[in-house]
């Protein structure tokens, strides 16, 4: 089957998921991200690929930073940004989500950037602009319900060839709640991809998907043995808001088990980097002390978001 | 067609700046073949601002029909641009586009006092209103369009121009 995400000449149509996007791709889009980090320091920080474009931000659930961020990007890269806060509107009054992406394209929208709660919505969107023709409409995923979260797998890995130059030499731990983490499954999808030798996830076994070694990872049940020796910790967030039924005892608890102390990270290498996604629960799973201390590149994450979502929307608006 | 050396154009470009530059001047090379010759002409004319270079991959006019550069390399404008004397160095001058790109990434950093443009050669061919300020040769006839010139650069660094027949 082809790849949805790539046209015929094999270059990025849609950014959907990282399952499956060639290694060639995830590195192009790293190469390109680095020079967009310099933007920031001209005087005039706007670069005029997408000028005269339009991006719909087509928000279905809240988000304050990825929604932010992809609108600095867009705008860093010139395009007329137009923020949708779709939850509080037209589909609340009965409007199908294809018809409110119709709607959107007869405003002549060049871009959708889509963050929705149910797992395969942007997919739907893309497939339904391809079988009406409009091949030079994009859909980037923003997030959808438990499925991927691309921009931020992606943002981690430009995060992880910055501090640590190579892929081919890490062993880097994934802690938390995976099971309601699409971000976990973007970043397992990249580190594999880029040829990370040992990916290990830690967590309880309540919060892991069944079949998560299926996804070529190394599972431990604790923090001491799984944060041995390695170069990268990859926090999750506890999803609190995905979590119906008792999962888990209390946060404090989970904290106490699995939450990442500066004891705890002390397993790992000296020179081991701690990254979160955002937003933080400081003492659920991460304590302060180890979120501000300086071996988190927590904030770093955020910046280098931006670039990385301008290589994104830029490698889709050349074509 | 008998190609001129590179070095010996170098030379000459180097003895026409010179009396139109002070240590003050900045030069900003265009990747790639620009960015070498500006490093030749920068210890040349000893000059005392920190070489400038531009990648115009974000800045070209054929964005949307080409793509994007794979591997683009980004500028580095090291100095700041405001009240500045900078020359562009480029080695070829052709259609005028990567000119215009650049100027038009130059004044994303600011506004410069006055911006030059030297070139090793120019090939003809030009589609905008840009003329070099400082060149060392002029072909008597424009290249034809299939035709590319590009400065090339050895493992010891001695460089020679190419021409390619696309």
């Amino acid at each position: 089957m082809r790849n949805p995400q790539l046209n015929k000449h094999g270059e990025l149509q849609h950014l959907l998921t990282i399952d499956g996007l060639p290694k060639g791709i995830i590195t192009q889009i790293l190469d390109i991200a680095a020079p967009f980090t310099e933007v920031a320091e001209r005087e005039v920080k706007k670069l005029p690929l997408l000028r005269g474009k339009s991006v719909f931000n087509l928000f279905f659930e809240n988000s304050t930073r990825t929604r932010t961020t992809f609108e600095i990007a867009a705008k860093r890269l010139s395009a007329d940004v137009i923020n949708l806060n779709v939850a509080t509107s037209s589909t609340k009054k009965g409007e199908t989500l294809l018809d409110t992406v119709d709607n959107l394209c007869a405003m002549q929208a060049d871009m959708f950037v889509v963050r929705h709660e149910s797992s395969g919505a942007p997919h739907l969107i893309a497939q339904h602009l391809e079988n009406t023709g409009r091949d030079h409409i994009h859909v980037v995923n923003a997030g959808d319900g438990r499925h991927a979260h691309p921009t931020q797998g992606l943002l981690d890995m430009y995060t992880i060839r910055h501090y640590k130059k190579e892929f081919h030499n890490l062993t880097v731990a994934i802690v938390g709640d995976v099971l309601h983490s699409r971000v976990a499954r973007s970043q397992i999808a990249a580190l594999t991809t880029l040829g990370v030798p040992e990916v290990r996830v830690i967590g309880p076994k309540t919060l892991l998907p069944t079949d998560v070694e299926k996804m070529g990872v190394r599972y431990f049940a604790s923090m001491e043995e799984g944060l041995k020796g390695v170069d990268v910790v990859m926090m999750l967030r506890l999803q609190n808001e995905r979590m119906n039924g008792a999962l888990l005892p209390s946060p404090q608890e989970f904290f106490k088990v699995w939450g990442l102390t500066a004891e705890k990270l002390a397993l790992a290498k000296p020179d081991a980097i701690v990254m979160h996604p955002g937003p933080m629960n400081r003492g659920v799973e991460i304590d302060s002390a180890v979120a501000d201390g300086n071996q988190a590149v927590i904030l770093p994450q955020v910046t280098f978001g931006i670039a990385v979502r301008m290589a994104v929307m830029s490698m889709l608006g050349s074509h | 067609m008998q190609l001129p050396d590179a070095e010996q154009l170098i030379a000459t470009l180097a003895e026409s700046m010179r009396p139109k530059v002070s240590a003050d001047t900045c030069l900003v090379g265009i990747h790639t073949g620009g960015v070498w010759l500006a490093q030749r002409l920068h210890a040349l004319l000893g000059l005392s601002q920190p070489l400038g270079t531009i990648d115009v991959s974000f800045y070209r006019d054929d964005y949307s029909a080409k793509g994007l550069h794979p591997q683009p390399q980004g500028s580095k404008i090291p100095f700041d641009v405001e009240g500045a004397h900078i020359v562009i160095v480029d080695d070829v001058l052709y259609t005028g586009r990567t000119t215009r790109a650049a100027l038009n990434e130059l004044f994303d950093y600011g506004r410069p006092a006055r911006v030059d443009l030297a070139v090793l050669i120019d090939r003809g061919g030009r589609e905008l209103p840009i003329g070099a300020s400082f060149c060392a040769l002029t072909l008597p006839e424009a290249l034809p369009a299939g035709q590319n010139l590009q400065l090339e650069r050895d493992d010891s660094g001695a460089l020679t121009m190419r021409l390619i027949h696309a």
